[in-house]
């Protein structure tokens, strides 16, 4: 009875929170420009979507495309950046360590909008005018402190001696570091990655304060302003389905491989 | 070891222009009025406005509400899903933290959508479910992490020392679970007082929360205003942050 009740909790936390997603996928199947009227089965909106042939507004595969062109460059220079410092950070002592280290989680603490309208603020101030470089800036911005977090880890259970051993044993410090360091600290740097990719994909609040006005639009400006203006694009549906699928079945497979791992990892140190 | 330490230089450099700088120009700002002198006026348009103070005291009502609800609903949750005779299996952890790798914006709309075609008429009632429905997996995970990392020897003594399971629970596992509540109300209060667009599409921009005033300020070119209602929620986000400071230990992690 008692775990009938704690069943049914959880289930019923899960149906009330994937109902608006669950009714988003099932009027993704009909044409109706009308989000709630179901003007039978068809995969329409897919194809217009796969086509570019819209019934709304066509930038809407822009401002895909812009989201994702500015996740991927966000997150390797935050990926690059990052674990540069963290060597460093990892090297420092007392109190530069802990001014480094606090830097570091300002931005964490610090809510979007205030990272937005700080940095609007900056480019102003400089005069730069904003766009593209100034987005990917401000993503980099509050995408680097995850990465040094990922990677800290890895330094620490680095043995520090190999990189100085491979310098006494004469290959160069750029050597080194690309042998040495990067292969051990490769998992942490992707993680740092998939994490950066991922917070630059769902934001909105910078990306709104420091695109100009240029009219760049990722896919949530876009949805923003979309929604504002009334009707959403009916396409819009079946992007979220997708996305939704794709967040969905990556999780699973990342959750169940850690899973495998972790009980692999039990068993090695039961026998 | 010579020398590394310099590695971290141009993260500071970069910091120090993109994350020091642009606070330090809230501050000016703040204090400024639109010709570059000094002023207060600012700061005291704030505290003599009655519409930009009654948005700031229903930010942290809805606030509040949202992180006590967010506590109710999710700490139970989160203490099936530790449990492993309750929850055997990694996905319906999973289902549980899928929606914060969502963009909130599209879970928000999918949300007011259904209401609006559920002929749910847009107000407090909608906002507050629609913060619950973003901000709920927040609030679970640290809670989940640091209940299935505990030690359930603790609560076990307690029962076999004598005490009933309930009170087992709220002396032993809730005071130990403490960390993760801690770390869940500090990534739920103060983004739900910032957000802005969330509260506009959910009320139909009947309510409006402290976030959306920031922006149209900002966006009606109110720079030193903008700038000044900034500076508050700071000040804001320094007293919640020291608050919690001692009592949250950095377990939350998110993946």
């Amino acid at each position: 009875m008692r775990k009938f009740l704690a069943k049914a909790y959880i289930w019923l936390i899960l149906v009330v929170m994937y109902a608006p997603l669950v009714f988003i996928a099932i009027f993704s199947f009909t044409k109706s420009r009308v989000l709630g009227n179901w003007e039978g089965f068809s995969t329409d909106l897919y194809s217009n979507l796969i086509t570019g042939n819209m019934q709304g507004n066509a930038s809407l595969m822009a401002a895909v495309k812009n989201t994702l062109l500015i996740a991927l460059v966000a997150a390797f220079v935050s990926m690059l950046l990052g674990t540069i410092a963290a060597i460093g950070i990892h090297n420092l002592h007392g109190k530069k360590k802990k001014a480094v280290t606090f830097l570091n989680n300002v931005p964490m603490i610090n809510p979007d909008i205030i990272t937005g309208v700080s940095l609007f603020l900056l480019f102003v101030f400089l005069g730069f005018s904003q766009g593209y470089l100034s987005v990917i800036l401000a993503h980099i911005t509050f995408c680097t402190p995850y990465v040094v977090l990922s990677v800290m880890p890895k330094l620490h259970s680095m043995n520090p001696n190999i990189y100085e051993a491979a310098l006494d044993l004469g290959a160069t410090p750029g050597q080194a570091f690309w042998k040495v360091m990067v292969p051990e600290l490769k998992s942490g740097m992707l993680s740092g990655f998939i994490l950066a990719f991922t917070m630059s994909l769902d934001d909105f609040a910078v990306t709104f304060f420091t695109r100009g006005t240029i009219g760049l639009d990722t896919l949530s400006t876009y949805i923003y302003t979309d929604a504002r203006k009334g009707g959403l694009t009916p396409e819009l549906r079946p992007l979220m389905t997708i996305i939704f699928l794709v967040v969905l079945i990556l999780l699973i497979v990342i959750n169940l491989r850690q899973a495998k791992a972790a009980r692999a990892m039990e068993k090695k140190f039961k026998y | 070891m010579k020398k590394r330490s310099n590695w971290s230089l141009p993260y500071v450099l970069f910091m120090v222009i993109f994350v020091v700088l642009p606070l330090i120009l809230i501050l000016v700002y703040a204090f400024q009025d639109g010709q570059g002198r000094f002023t207060l006026a600012n700061i005291t348009k704030f505290f003599t406005d009655k519409d930009s103070l009654s948005t700031f005291a229903v930010s942290i009502e809805v606030a509040l509400e949202n992180t006590l609800l967010c506590i109710l609903i999710g700490y139970p949750a989160a203490w099936i899903l530790s449990r492993k005779e309750y929850n055997k299996s990694a996905v319906t952890i999973v289902l549980f933290i899928m929606p914060m790798w969502i963009n909130a914006l599209m879970r928000t709309l999918a949300t007011a959508q259904l209401f609006t075609v559920l002929g749910v008429g847009l107000g407090k009632g909608t906002l507050l479910f629609g913060m619950v429905y973003d901000y709920l997996p927040f609030m679970i995970y640290p809670i989940y992490n640091v209940l299935s990392k505990m030690d359930k020897s603790y609560a076990e003594a307690a029962v076999d020392l004598g005490a009933t399971p309930w009170r087992a629970f709220w002396k032993v596992t809730v005071p130990l679970s403490m960390p993760g509540v801690w770390s869940g109300v500090l990534m739920v209060f103060m983004p739900t007082v910032s957000t802005f667009a969330i509260s506009e599409f959910l009320t139909n921009n009947k309510i409006k929360l402290f976030g959306t005033i920031i922006q149209e300020n900002i966006n009606s070119s109110m720079w030193n205003y903008g700038a000044a209602l900034s500076f508050i929620m700071l000040i804001i986000i320094g007293i919640s942050s020291l608050m919690t400071k001692d009592k949250e230990q950095a377990e939350g992690g998110l993946i």
